[in-house]
């Protein structure tokens, strides 16, 4: 079985690795390139751990061909942070409570900030709407909602 | 068993490659499902590079590219009236990358899209020039070439409308989904096209309920009779959602609300 060369952007840095015909992204950032943030949940689309930005657009990684992401951009959990400071999503949900078990947060995560980046001041409504494709076990879902809406508020007032 | 993906420059270069053992790859939500699970037979998968994604308005028809995401039909003005059907498959991720082509061959219980190109009178344009009607296609989709686009009828405003019921909201998984077409809708409808989702091995027509709705009013006593046929010729199974006796029992409590266009329960 020969494997195939993929070269893309994770985090801003660029990576080129071998793959597998048939292997799935998530299992490439993680194995392949280290990137541990994004989770391994169901392996069919249905829970959300595994969601990531590519080209800007929220899709899971577990659904996404690795090799067809040559040259794109793809943007995980891992590097949200500038420096040491933390992604005010990521603060917000550290202050918030809304991890437990912390499984579900960097897809939550990730999903928030697909949101936020298009749309900075959502709605209550917006936000559940956004984070529908992600499943939580642990909080009922109100602190994750809540600290999406807490990180929108303060990145509104940094940019004002 | 060896796996081997093979990307083309065309949908006809990819039609031309294919052979019993290999399976089109389109957005992927469903097919890499099958290669995370090493599902057996599935040993070569096949892919376009930058399969088309365009809309276009023909006419009274509007055409869509098999490449088209459920995220491009959201967006799209010309293809505004099928919005809701997009925004009700799967959640933002998975409408991101759900083409409207892998919605045509999704098993039950998927297909919501289809189903509404089932009630538009939608028509499948294979890469090889043919052409079939959406119901004739669904009936034979396994022997089918690759699809390059689909058209269906543009509705006037009002005349179209769609209902998903789930148990889970946002984002459930469809106990059915009904799609209808209602020319001349909330006054006297003609040539009605009512189409479930969910309700057979795929999205289906209500033959008989549209039948007696032609030259009725919408109202409670011109849909009486339409909701007493509303489930023949549907073929629905149980499944983990839904049993198939539940799934017949409430089909016309749904079919009633839609056409007396009563708000969805929350
Ligand atoms: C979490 C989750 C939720 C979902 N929710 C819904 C839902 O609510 N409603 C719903 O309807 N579906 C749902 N789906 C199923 C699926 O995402 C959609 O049906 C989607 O439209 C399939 O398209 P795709 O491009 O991803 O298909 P793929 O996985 O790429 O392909 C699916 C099948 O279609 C064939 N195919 C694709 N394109 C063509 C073509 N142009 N010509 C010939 N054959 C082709 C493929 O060979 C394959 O057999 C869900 C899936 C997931 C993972």
């Amino acid at each position: 079985m020969s494997k195939i060369p993929v070269q893309f952007t994770l985090n801003g840095t660029e990576k080129a690795v071998f793959v597998d015909p048939g292997a799935n992204l998530l299992d490439v950032l993680r194995r392949g390139v280290g990137d541990l943030s994004p989770k391994y949940g169901c392996a069919q689309g249905t829970c959300g751990s595994c969601a990531m930005l590519i080209d800007g657009e929220l899709r899971l990684g577990c659904l996404t061909l690795a090799e067809a992401v040559s040259g794109a951009r793809i943007e995980t959990t891992g590097g949200l942070q500038t420096g040491e400071e933390p992604h005010p999503l990521q603060t917000a949900f550290m202050e918030g409570f809304a991890a437990q078990c912390g499984y579900c947060t960097p897809g939550m995560i990730m999903a928030a900030k697909a949101l936020l980046d298009r749309n900075p001041n959502p709605s209550r409504d917006d936000v559940i709407e956004a984070i529908s494709g992600n499943i939580c076990r642990c909080t009922g879902y109100q602190p994750i909602v809540d600290a999406i809406l807490t990180a929108a508020d303060r990145m509104r007032g940094r940019i004002a | 068993m060896t796996l081997t993906v093979e990307t083309y420059g065309t949908l006809a270069e990819a039609n031309a490659a294919r052979r019993g053992d290999s399976r089109y790859l389109a957005g992927g939500t469903l097919v890499m499902r099958d290669l995370n699970y090493a599902v057996p037979g599935l040993s070569r998968v096949l892919r376009v590079s930058n399969p088309p994604r365009a809309i276009r308005q023909q006419g009274e028809r509007l055409s869509m590219d098999a490449g088209v995401t459920m995220a491009d039909v959201i967006e799209s003005r010309e293809a505004a009236f099928l919005a809701p059907v997009a925004r009700s498959v799967g959640g933002p991720a998975v409408r991101n990358m759900a083409t409207v082509g892998g919605n045509l061959f999704a098993a039950h219980p998927y297909g919501d899209f289809t189903a509404a190109l089932l009630a538009l009178d939608g028509e499948v344009q294979f890469v090889d020039g043919r052409t079939q009607p959406m119901e004739a296609f669904l009936a034979e989709r396994d022997r089918a070439p690759l699809v390059a686009s689909i058209t269906m009828r543009m509705p006037r405003t009002g005349e179209f409308r769609f209902r998903k019921v789930a148990r889970v909201k946002p984002k459930g998984v469809s106990v059915m989904s009904i799609a209808a077409w209602l020319p001349g809708a909330p006054m006297r409808v003609s040539q009605v096209r009512i189409a479930f989702g969910a309700m057979g091995p795929t999205p289906l027509r209500a033959r008989a309920a549209e039948q007696v709705l032609e030259g009725k009013v919408l109202d409670a006593s011109g849909i009486e009779r339409a909701l007493s046929v509303a489930t023949q010729g549907l073929a629905p199974v149980d499944d983990a959602l839904a049993s198939a006796w539940y799934r017949n029992e409430v089909a016309p409590v749904h079919l009633r609300r839609l056409l007396l266009d009563e708000e969805p329960e929350p």
